[in-house]
């Protein structure tokens, strides 16, 4: 397969008044797995067309393999696209679908045929050629609107929201299978979320975006581990990092945390760019606390046990400091009891720091 | 005392009882009213069909809903064959065809018209489309009268008056407005992932249309196909205007017989001919009727 290395180069957009996009600059290599994710209406569906040539933007520029793609119709950019929607042609059968778009480019039938059932094996779906779209269920639907994709070979597939109209239990089967199928084809794929979960466990780069703003680029771990600011971190992950408020006291050494009687050392990453006195937010991801053993040479806070809920591999418990409210995810099998105060051992070496004013990372 | 207090605790242990009386009395209530509607829709055609079957003797004996004592079919064939429509003694059946002459081209093109139009309006901006638009809605509105002297014109001028081709050029024209607004309707219903996909696959615009659209669009061509049929069979109005001799349309010619009888009213062959006149339409709308509703619905409902 073909492959390419894809440039979103300061893409601006705007519809009359609105500006849906602004100045979005990101760049992938071949074989790479984007995934954009965002809250709804920020802008993911609409950087997508424009990639797939769907949309014009209002500055800027896409380049494909180096090359810049402007005024190129979509069918010339080498790109596939699979739809929230599935978008299958009602008409046809699952068959004509897959191979609408060879036909249209003059492919000779016995050759679309074998590169059909070629697509149609690797997606399983065989045996549903000779159906039509209303005789499937959502997941042979999805499927057949993968294999129109597939059948392309293209060097880019744009794919948005393909599984936001699956059950859950289909959703988690189908993510395994895209990312298998990446894995296989060392395809180059750029695919809208707005679930966070699908986003990390897909990709190999992460762009989150909001209100048409790119908020952090990078590969899972960065956006995970240490997020650009305040709105990345708690959008990523579930449940969301802990956001305590605190002060720089101690000549940047320590943190003294607002509304609670407690104190925690900077974080080293921290240290140098923290002046005293600074109003900041300790971000803290809830696997980032556990239960402290006597021994621990970590910081440690004394927490209130609020709430309890297993969820089968780890158990969230709800603590409470002071008048702070902190969410911690611990090992099935940790004794923990409602109503009790517990010393948790927080892993500082993880913790991140915002400017309390701005919500940038320090 | 007793026995109303039992009355009262039965009611209260199985309120279903009360419920399911009332239920099926509200049903033979409905019922009753559509068997009284449907009779007195259905009375002037059973009385027409009836009529055009009896002989004139037995129409002035008796009553005009009471079954033929004696079936009859020579008022039918008379009309149809023989009977003097103006100076000519040819029946109906040549400007029966002559309606079929007209409607056929008239339907067939103005739907076909009407399809592109609306597939148009419905996927592609261009500069004025709403305006445009907004004038073909116009269209449904315009009175038939005040073409009628301008049209004559027209007419006229690409030399088509007194002729079939005029008459199919008038109702198509007419017809264009309801079918663009029919398909544009049904067209922007259509998800627009779906045009989006058929871009990326590369299929321009006579690909989607014949491929992708016109097989999912049959509930509003049958829709549009009924409008016009019926529409255009009936008109009266542009082919007593527009149409000169054997070039007439049915409606027109049955005028012309109903008119044309001396002496006493033939009754039984003035029916006949209504019912000639009316024959296709009907036939239309028992054959497709209810492709028409759900034509109709399916703009409406999504999915
Ligand atoms: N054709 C359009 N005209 C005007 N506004 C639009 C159009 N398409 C999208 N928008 C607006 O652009 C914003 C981003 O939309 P979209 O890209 O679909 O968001 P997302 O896919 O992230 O949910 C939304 O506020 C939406 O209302
Ligand atoms: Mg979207």
């Amino acid at each position: 397969m073909k492959m390419a290395n894809l440039a979103i180069n300061h893409i601006n957009k705007s519809f009359g008044n609105l500006t849906v996009l602004k100045d979005i600059d990101i760049a992938i290599e071949d074989g790479e797995f984007l995934v954009l994710v965002g809250p709804s209406g920020c802008g993911k569906s609409t950087l997508l067309s424009i990639i797939a040539g769907l949309d014009d933007h209002t500055s800027g520029s896409i380049t494909i393999d180096g090359k810049s793609v402007q005024g190129l119709e979509p069918k010339e950019r080498d790109i596939a696209m699979v739809f929230q929607s599935y978008a299958l042609y009602p008409a046809m059968t699952v068959e004509q679908n897959i191979g609408f778009s060879l036909e249209m480019s003059k492919m000779p039938k016995p050759e679309r045929l074998e590169r059909v059932g070629k697509v149609a094996d690797l997606l399983q779906i065989r045996h549903l050629l000779k159906r039509r779209p209303g005789q499937l269920s959502g997941g042979q639907r999805q499927r057949v609107a993968m294999g129109r994709a597939l059948v392309r070979e293209p060097k880019i597939f744009l794919f948005d929201e393909p599984l936001s109209n699956l059950d859950a239990k289909l959703r988690v089967e189908m993510r395994t299978e895209i990312k298998k199928l990446h894995q296989r084809l060392g395809a180059t794929i750029v695919y809208v979320t707005h679930d966070q979960i699908e986003a990390m466990t897909m990709a190999t780069r992460i762009a989150v975006m909001k209100d048409g703003i790119l908020q952090q680029f990078g590969t899972p771990e960065d956006i995970y581990d240490r997020p650009a600011n305040v709105f990345v971190a708690t959008f990523m992950g579930s449940p969301p990092m802990n956001l305590l408020p605190a002060v720089i006291v101690d000549g940047s050494q320590g943190l003294s945390i607002q509304g609670a009687d407690a104190m925690l050392p900077v974080p080293f990453s921290a240290v140098t760019r923290a002046p005293q006195g600074k109003k900041v937010l300790l971000g803290i991801r809830p696997e980032w606390l556990s239960l402290a053993s006597t021994s621990t040479y970590q910081p440690t806070l004394d927490l209130y046990v609020e709430v309890v809920e297993p969820t089968g591999p780890d158990i969230f418990v709800a603590l409470r400091l002071g008048e702070r409210e902190i969410m911690g995810r611990l090992p099935t099998g940790s004794r923990t009891r409602v109503g009790e105060k517990a010393r948790f051992a927080v892993d500082l070496s993880k913790a991140v720091l915002f400017d309390a004013e701005t919500g940038i990372a320090i | 005392m007793s026995l109303q207090l039992d009355a009262e605790s039965a009611a209260i242990l199985s309120p279903g009882i009360d419920l399911r009386i009332s239920r099926i009395l509200g049903r033979y209530f409905v019922y009753g009213c559509l068997v009284v509607l449907a009779a007195i829709f259905l009375a002037p055609l059973i009385s027409m069909l009836f009529t055009s079957l009896k002989s004139m003797d037995e129409i002035r004996s008796g009553n005009i809903l009471s079954f033929p004592k004696a079936l009859t079919f020579e008022a039918w064939q008379h009309v149809w064959g023989s009977a003097c429509i103006g100076v000519t003694c040819g029946g109906l059946k040549g400007y029966f065809g002559n309606s079929f002459l007209i409607v056929v081209p008239a339907t067939l093109i103005s739907v076909g018209f009407g399809a592109l139009n609306g597939f148009v309006f419905a996927n592609w901006r261009f500069r004025g489309d709403h305006i445009l638009f907004g004038l073909i809605l116009f269209g449904c509105f315009i009175p038939l009268q005040i073409v009628l002297i301008p049209m004559a014109g027209l007419l006229g001028v690409l030399h088509l008056a007194g002729t079939i081709p005029g008459l199919v050029l008038v109702h198509v024209v007419y017809g264009i407005c309801f079918t663009t607004m029919f398909f544009r309707n049904y067209f922007v219903t259509i998800p627009a992932e779906i045009f989006k996909a058929a871009r990326i696959d590369g299929a321009g615009f006579w690909a989607v249309f014949v491929r992708i659209l016109l097989p999912i669009s049959w509930p509003i061509v049958m829709v549009s196909i009924i409008w016009q049929f019926t529409g255009v069979w009936n008109d009266f109005l542009f082919g007593v205007s527009f149409a000169a001799g054997s070039s007439q349309p049915v409606t027109v010619a049955l005028n012309n017989l109903v008119n044309t009888s001396t002496g006493t009213k033939a009754y039984n062959e003035d029916m006949a001919a209504a019912m000639i006149a009316a024959l296709p339409t009907i036939i239309i709308y028992v054959a497709a009727g209810r492709y028409f509703l759900r034509g109709l619905m399916a703009g409406a409902v999504k999915g």
